[in-house]
């Protein structure tokens, strides 16, 4: 063959292997520059990076709807005036107005009141949206008053995860499983296929029924060297675990090291106080799961549920949306105080 | 005149089509009759067959037919049948070890089985294969360096998927057949027992990994910065001298003190080549059976510094009274 033909020959394989870099390099990569933040100890390599085109995308979906201004708590209780008034009764008919008001523009501010309410009869509890409504209600109060330790004093508000969706946009339901084969082909095993809740490992996905809806143990490093019987949990359980420990990292939009000094993932004393919060956070998660939306099954019409006929649920990203403090820590609820804790109910 | 000194030789290397040397005492003849393709000799020798497979060599494809086809149709399966869903997902899918309960017991075949018995075809063929390796360098009057370099390599792959499970007593302990799957299990493996970097089964191994990769490329750069003076041409080596090696030595002499001969050299790669899954398998046998928390183990030696507490205390919020659960 001529020169011409090994050039031609070398070049085809150059031009194919240039192609597939640059797939490689644009889907997979981001571009810099990428800005990084020491977050531990010089040399732990515990560094959280951002991009800040993404950064500025999240500020720029996090702008909070203005706030009613706050009406005093003089007149008579909404309690007293209007019928069926169960979580809020003890507000005056002032504040009372104002957070059905505020309530609207933070779930349905396309659809109005009448996605909750019977508009005939405001009353009525016929909608299941509005049995849904006040069960949320006490959810919010409860998160505020109950679990400090998570959300702090910046605390939660409707908006928190609706984002001005009557449905928040993460949810997640049980495993269904895929469709297998069954008979004697390999069985289902939750793991091994591409999804995006574990970042498109092939770790196991339905890491929320064991760990945000039951409570498995998440730990499984021995606290001894030596094998002394302190972890029972094997490879299988360590993968469930980096499941659900990547759908934190995705739903914060931060590294291992937010919370771990990666050289012992367990040892609390070289991990960060963020690790504590997060502690909460899967206690709290799993506590709203199961005393809040699990109860609400009946409530929800069956477009709800989901393949094996479960309560929609919640995990860390339906309130953080990919940030590491929900909205970037911007809170309305200091206007709120009728939000903050359980309302005394009318006299 | 055309130069033969590039990666990609300008100069196709044909000789004289040759089946090679004469084979004593095989039942089996070679296969094919050789050719030239003038692609290969863009690479190497141009030459291609003949082949010899050999009864062992038969047999090694035969074990590793099946043991391709089975993880390959259970993949299929997990896809619930689907070609297109197949390509798609190919890194992610897996014949995966039975679940922990099952410990050494033989699973139904849907629970693990299958992956077992892809584990007997597949070991099956890597030994088969190691013999026809020793075997055909036993044949041509070769030393046997390459069925044991070989045999290193299979020694990792026993204690990983087969060694270390039978001694922690669960196939659950083994590797997944997979893409993706594998590595990260590997992850997930190291996470389990506390950091494999600390290790030093593990250290040695990276050691012996990135120092083979090094001695690999030194060898072949100085090869190639005297193959202008014919060092590659060794028949004229033995001949007549020349410059090309002590250049290459004085080189090396030069630039760190000391240099490796012409044999030596190999000596060192093939020692820290082998060396590599070695130490590495060690390391993995030691995982779990004997230490159960290799970042526990490091402090309790000396090897893993301590750093100071910049956050404050951080106490487990699981041992204060009256946490959630």
């Amino acid at each position: 063959m001529s020169d011409w033909g090994i050039r031609f020959a070398l070049g085809s394989v150059a031009v194919v292997a240039g192609t597939l870099l640059t797939i490689a390099v644009v889907k997979g990569f981001e571009r810099p520059p990428i800005e990084g933040e020491q977050h531990g100890f010089r040399g732990t390599a515990m560094v959280e990076i951002y991009n800040p085109r993404t950064l500025a995308a999240e500020h720029a979906a996090s702008v909070l709807p203005a706030v009613l201004p706050p009406l005093p708590a003089t007149g008579p209780a909404a309690g007293k005036v209007y019928k069926n008034v169960q979580v809020l009764g003890g507000l005056s008919v002032g504040q009372f107005t104002r957070l059905m008001a505020s309530i609207t523009t933070w779930v349905a501010p396309k659809q109005g009141c009448a996605y909750c309410h019977d508009t005939k009869n405001m009353a009525s509890d016929a909608l299941y949206t509005k049995v849904v409504a006040r069960r949320m209600l006490q959810m919010v109060q409860y998160i505020n008053s109950d679990w400090k330790q998570h959300v702090a004093a910046t605390g939660v508000t409707c908006y928190t995860c609706h984002r001005g969706q009557p449905v928040p946009s993460v949810l997640w339901y049980n495993d269904p499983g895929a469709a297998y084969p069954g008979g004697m082909a390999e069985s289902y095993f939750g793991k091994n296929h591409p999804t995006g809740v574990v970042n498109d490992s092939s770790l196991p996905y339905d890491f929320g029924t064991p760990y945000l809806e039951k409570a498995s143990n998440i730990r499984v490093q021995a606290t001894t060297a030596l094998p002394e019987g302190t972890t029972t949990q094997n490879i299988k359980d360590t993968e469930a675990t980096y499941g659900l420990m990547l759908h934190i990292s995705q739903s914060l939009g931060v590294n291992c090291t937010y919370c771990h000094n990666t050289r012992d993932f367990s040892d609390w004393s070289q991990s960060t106080p963020q690790r504590v919060t997060a502690w909460y956070g899967i206690r709290m998660v799993r506590s709203l799961n199961n005393d809040y939306l699990d109860k609400l099954h009946d409530v929800f019409p069956p477009i709800r549920l989901g393949p094996t006929g479960d309560a929609p649920k919640l995990n860390c990203a339906t309130c953080h949306q990919g940030v590491y403090k929900p909205l970037f820590g911007a809170s309305q609820l200091a206007g709120f105080p009728e939000l903050q804790g359980p309302v005394k109910p009318a006299e | 005149m055309a130069e033969y000194q590039n990666i990609f030789t300008r100069v196709q290397v044909r000789g004289p089509l040759h089946s090679g040397v004469p084979i004593s005492g095989a039942g089996w003849a070679r296969l094919g009759k050789p050719q030239f393709v003038h692609l290969l000799g863009i690479f190497g020798d141009a030459q291609i067959g003949p082949i010899y497979l050999g009864a062992t060599g038969m047999a090694s494809l035969i074990f590793g037919f099946f043991a391709f086809e089975i993880i390959g149709f259970n993949m299929l399966a997990s896809v619930n049948w689907n070609p297109v869903q197949f390509v798609r997902q190919l890194p992610w899918l897996a014949l995966e070890p039975p679940a922990p309960a099952y410990g050494l017991h033989i699973p139904p075949m849907a629970e693990g089985g299958w992956w077992l018995l892809t584990g007997f075809f597949l070991t099956t063929s890597i030994l088969l294969w190691w013999l026809r390796t020793y075997k055909r360098a036993i044949a041509l009057g070769l030393g046997t360096h390459t069925a044991w370099a070989f045999a290193a390599a299979i020694w990792l792959y026993l204690v990983l998927g087969f060694i270390r499970p039978l001694l922690m007593g669960h196939w659950s302990e083994a590797v997944p057949f997979g893409i993706f799957p594998h590595l990260d299990w590997t992850a997930a493996f190291s996470i389990r027992y506390g950091n494999l970097f600390y290790n030093p089964f593990h250290m040695l191994s990276i050691v012996f990994l990135y120092g083979a990769t090094l001695l690999f490329a030194m060898h072949a750069a100085t090869v190639l910065s005297t193959s202008r003076f014919g060092s590659e041409r060794e028949v004229e080596q033995i001949l007549d001298r020349g410059t090309a090696f002590e250049r290459g030595g004085l080189f090396w002499r030069w630039t760190m003190g000391f240099n490796a001969t012409a044999e030596s050299i190999h000596r060192w790669a093939w020692w820290f080549a082998v060396l590599c899954p070695l130490c590495g398998g060690i390391g993995i046998l030691l995982t779990g059976t004997v230490v159960d928390n290799w970042y526990l183990w490091g402090v309790k030696h000396g090897i893993a510094a301590p750093y100071p507490a910049v956050w404050g205390p951080i106490i487990d919020p699981a041992t204060i009274a009256g946490a959630p659960k």
